[in-house]
């Protein structure tokens, strides 16, 4: 059953095979079994959850089921769904119980989906890694030594392990790819726009986009089509008519253009991943597909330009974490000053803070021409880049990480190479563009590499037909850590 | 007072806007509400929560442009203004600030030296902040967020007054002119609407400006007019024993009668201001501004001109009765019954304000209607009545007894034009006046007048003044 795709397990509820309270029941118990190592969940609520598959069994009972009525799907606790503790993995929220639903949770709640849990997360969003989450780091389920990715690792990890059939993230710079990419989940970060940030703690606003974690990039269609849509509470909302992300899954790829950014197959990629991806695109050849080389000559400067904007967002974003309505506050303080100093030094960890000092600095008065502006004017190019590139091929492919999954601890202490390992992924955030991961390979220490897919914009239904076909043709992606295969322990 | 010294003024005014709901979320506006009952998720800041633009409060910032004929800037942004402060939840203020949607535009104040046109630089959207509560709360503080994100239009003249007297005719014509086009209700109490003023002096001649220091939150004409009063003083003695002024914010202490200083520059924020990222830039089309074009009333400014050069009354008269829209749609309900424009003014300006100021009553509310109004003034001109007699019909009318006819009548107020009985009158004056009579004939006028008198009372003030004149002239030189 851990091994069922949404589809199946959508025929098998419909079908009574299994009840929505047995496949709950399933999932807690592998969670309670697993999260002490895996540290994959911030929050779980066994009646909370059950409760809501009862009402799902009763809906399916009614003959009333939607899409994803009675299957458990855990969200990145970035998301804040009514009653549950929303944490965004910081002290800050250690205690903040949601009053209200961010519109993807309804949007699952809708769809009859089961909330299974909280997912483990960096703080606020901020790392490569989940070792900046105040909830201690979540562990990666193919080498508890090493990282899971970051920021959702929690997500990638409770999907690779088997802890939940799908989970909810979020990517800023590469948060869903890069930890799909080292957990060996698929993870598809949708247009800027299509998924509603309403309800989603804000990291950088012009960057932050929801997706899906799932185990195949069918799974990830099913999971879109309930995520995606207009939403008049965020204004960067986009309004467009409803599609169906599942359409193009079994197009065939013939003629498909896959472009080769020779600037992301340069120095800086470790040999076994350059291996693993190179070998996927060897078999999308063998598929149909033409490989075309192509630039990305303002790629290098798409790191330093969104390590000014993402801060610079975020310290403004952050203000409202100020102790006066809600969430941490220092218990002693001498005046209003002193509060909130005290209340942030304490809430607040130290990669937070970081961000936070560089965003404060590049929007200083005397700095903000020479690098916030100067930043959006890279962003600019960037995004022209693409529209260039995308004249020459479909989809653009590479390495979604430039080595697989590194020792907890390695750079903790070492930022500027922290961030020096979403490379490849931040310049479709700058772009605003659809961008993915689905496993291609093993490198060293046995650890999953990612391919990233970067398509057009509104391109998504195509890019998962692409993964599709890839996934039909290998078995990457349903490889399992073994220490979680059913039946392990 | 000011002798060799020039004083340079400039206003920044919060309008708020009268949109029912708040300026990025849904929640009410309404004024007085329990702290906190209309304070939503967005407005206290919950994690995740999004600001949306409310249309209403745009519409109210494109009506105000065209009524002081600005650029509407097709695109304008929203910026973020950065600071801690525990009444503003999201540790920032949505504002406008490289590009705001208002550029321009000027408006036309009337002062005892005549007519000046002020330039505006700019009018901006943002939204309100909350407020602190002190009182009652043990010694801690509270937070009210009921006003946070009530929507503002900030308007900035340009450094062109120049005087308290300049700076109170530009605040009281841009309050007249927001509440005219309906964009703001103009509740200074409640705040409303309040200034700061940005005041320097320099000494006449020069070119450079003087260091300025900002008064804020004025919020009435005459805090206004007193505190830029002060600070002038204060400045000018500054400087001439020697000091020189700091660029400061200041308070004024209506207690005290002074400013205080608030913070000085180098204690200024740096706003760190950059576009709102959650708010894409502020499109207006051509066809929505044409839309509002066609909303708008006939603006002061050209009714103003209209009654001059129409209606034939003076400047000030026109000024007056255009003061505010209601007073000027009343005075135009009066001539519309037929009165004489003249006239109407005069009895708009005259008996009718000067009871509702009494009363304490706004025009809409008078009890005397304008329909009302006009029946009387049509007695004064068909001479059924005399002026005199009118203003105490006015009275009955506005004690609510009846129209005018039916209080003339009740009371037998009719005019008496009757020569014989006029005639009849001043024989009976003159016999019993027959000092005054002699007076009159040695040379002495004002004995004439004091007969007219005596015969008007004769006549309990109904006897047709100008007939008593002629028939007296008469007599007395027969």
């Amino acid at each position: 059953m851990i091994e069922a795709s949404l589809s199946r397990l959508r025929s098998d509820l419909d079908a009574r095979r299994i009840s929505s309270v047995e496949l709950a029941t399933l999932f807690l118990d592998r969670i309670e079994r697993a999260n002490p190592a895996l540290n994959a969940f911030i929050t779980v609520d066994r009646d909370r959850t059950l409760a809501q598959a009862r009402a799902a069994d009763a809906r399916i009972a009614r003959g009333a089921a939607g899409p994803l009525t009675g299957i458990p799907v855990a969200h990145k606790d970035i998301f804040c769904a009514e009653g549950w503790r929303t944490t965004c993995g910081s002290r800050m929220l250690a205690n903040f119980i949601s009053p209200y639903d961010a519109h993807v949770v309804s949007r699952f709640g809708d769809a009859g989906a089961v909330l299974l849990g909280k997912c483990n997360m960096d703080e606020f969003a901020m790392g490569s890694s989940n070792e900046t989450s105040y909830f201690g780091p979540a562990r990666n389920p193919w080498d508890p030594a090493c990282v899971p990715g970051g920021s959702s690792g929690g997500s990638a990890v409770a999907v690779a392990a088997r802890l939940a059939p799908a989970a909810t993230a979020t990517d800023t710079g590469g948060s869903i790819r890069q930890p799909a990419a080292m957990c060996g989940v698929s993870g598809i970060k949708p247009t800027y726009g299509v998924v509603s940030r309403y309800g989603m703690v804000a990291y950088a606003s012009s960057l932050d986009q929801g997706g899906p974690m799932a185990r195949s990039a069918a799974d990830l269609a099913a999971l879109l089509n309930v995520m995606a849509g207009f939403d008049p509470r965020d204004s960067t909302s986009l309004e467009r008519p409803a599609e169906d992300y599942g359409r193009d899954l079994d197009r065939p790829l013939a003629g498909v253009r896959l472009g080769l950014p020779k600037e992301y197959f340069g120095a800086g990629m470790a040999e076994d991943v350059r291996a693993a991806v190179l070998a996927a695109v060897n078999e999308l050849e063998k598929l149909g597909a033409k490989r075309v080389e192509v630039e990305l000559p303002a790629s290098p400067l798409s790191v330093p330009a969104y390590y000014v904007i993402a801060p610079a967002e975020a310290s403004s974003n952050l203000a409202r974490f100020d102790g006066v309505r809600y969430g941490h506050r220092a218990a002693e303080y001498a005046d209003l000053v002193d509060m909130y100093c005290r209340t942030r030094a304490e809430g607040f960890g130290a990669e937070v803070k970081r961000r936070i000092l560089v965003g404060t600095y590049v929007l200083s008065h005397g700095y903000y021409d020479a690098y916030y502006l100067k930043a959006q004017k890279i962003r600019r190019l960037i995004a022209q880049d693409f529209v260039r590139a995308f004249g020459a091929c479909d989809f653009i492919v590479g390495p979604t990480s430039p080595t697989v999954a590194f020792r907890s601890g390695e750079k903790v202490d070492d930022p500027v190479r922290m961030y020096l390992d979403d490379i490849y992924t931040v310049a479709p955030n700058l772009a605003g563009l659809p961008a993915m991961s689905i496993p291609c390979g093993f490198g060293a220490g046995g650890l999953p590499v990612g391919l990233q897919v970067v398509g057009s914009y509104f391109s998504e239904s195509r890019m998962l037909g692409l993964a599709h076909r890839f996934q039909q043709a290998t078995d990457w992606h349903e490889r399992i850590p073994p220490a979680h295969a059913e039946g392990a322990r | 007072m000011t002798g060799e010294w020039e004083v340079v003024i400039g206003l920044e005014t919060h309008a708020q806007l009268s949109t029912r709901s708040k300026i990025f979320s849904g929640s009410s506006t309404a004024f007085g509400a329990a702290p906190n009952a209309q304070a939503s998720a967005v407005d206290i800041a919950l994690p995740g929560v999004l600001p949306v633009l409310n249309r209403g409060a745009v519409e109210r910032a494109i009506r105000f442009g065209l009524a002081v004929g600005a650029t509407l800037n097709r695109t304008s942004v929203f910026a973020r203004k950065n600071y801690f402060y525990p009444d503003l939840p999201k540790g920032y203020q949505i504002s406008q600030y490289e590009l705001p949607i208002v550029q321009g535009g000027s408006l036309t104040i009337l002062t005892g030296v005549g007519e000046k046109t002020v330039r505006l630089t700019r009018a901006h959207l943002e939204e309100d902040a909350g407020k602190s509560l002190h009182e009652d709360l043990h010694g801690m503080s509270g937070i009210d967020l009921n006003r946070a994100g009530t929507p503002l239009l900030e308007i900035v003249s340009e450094p062109e007054l120049r005087s308290a007297e300049e700076a109170v005719a530009y605040a009281r014509a841009l309050h007249g002119l927001v509440r005219w086009i309906d964009i703001c209700d103009g509740n200074m109490q409640e705040g409303s609407f309040r200034c700061d003023a940005n005041v320097s002096v320099r000494r006449r001649g020069d070119e450079k400006l003087g260091t300025r220091a900002e008064i804020k939150n004025l919020n009435s004409f005459r805090f206004l007019e007193r505190a830029i009063e002060y600070e002038v003083r204060r400045q000018i003695a500054l400087i001439e024993d020697g000091g020189r002024v700091v660029q400061e914010t200041r308070l004024y202490d209506p207690d005290r009668d002074e400013t205080r200083s608030m913070r000085s520059k180098e204690d200024a924020h740096d706003y760190r201001y950059f576009p709102d990222p959650d708010l894409l830039p502020l499109a207006v089309s051509e066809e929505w501004i044409e839309r509002v074009r066609a909303s708008l009333p006939e603006l002061p400014e050209a009714k103003r001109l209209r009654y001059a050069e129409v209606l034939g009354l003076t400047a000030y008269d026109a000024a007056t009765l255009t003061a505010s829209r209601e007073l000027a749609q009343y005075f135009e309900d009066v001539v519309g019954a037929g009165v004489e424009p003249k006239l109407a003014a005069n009895w708009v300006m005259g008996e009718l304000s000067a009871a509702l100021n009494r009363a304490d009553l706004d025009v809409t509310r008078s009890p005397v209607r304008p329909a009302a109004l006009a029946q009387l003034l049509a007695r004064i001109r068909d001479n059924t009545i005399s002026g005199k007699i009118a203003k105490d019909v006015f009275d009955a009318m506005w004690a609510g007894e009846g129209d005018a006819d039916a209080i003339i009548e009740a009371k037998g107020l009719k005019q008496i034009s009757d020569a014989g009985a006029i005639e009849a009158m001043i024989d009976a004056v003159l016999a019993a006046n027959p000092k005054s009579v002699e007076e009159f004939r040695a040379g002495k006028d004002k004995a004439f007048n004091a007969l007219v008198g005596q015969v008007m009372k004769a006549s309990r003030g109904k006897a047709n003044p100008g007939q008593v004149n002629e028939l007296l002239r008469r007599k007395l030189s027969g």
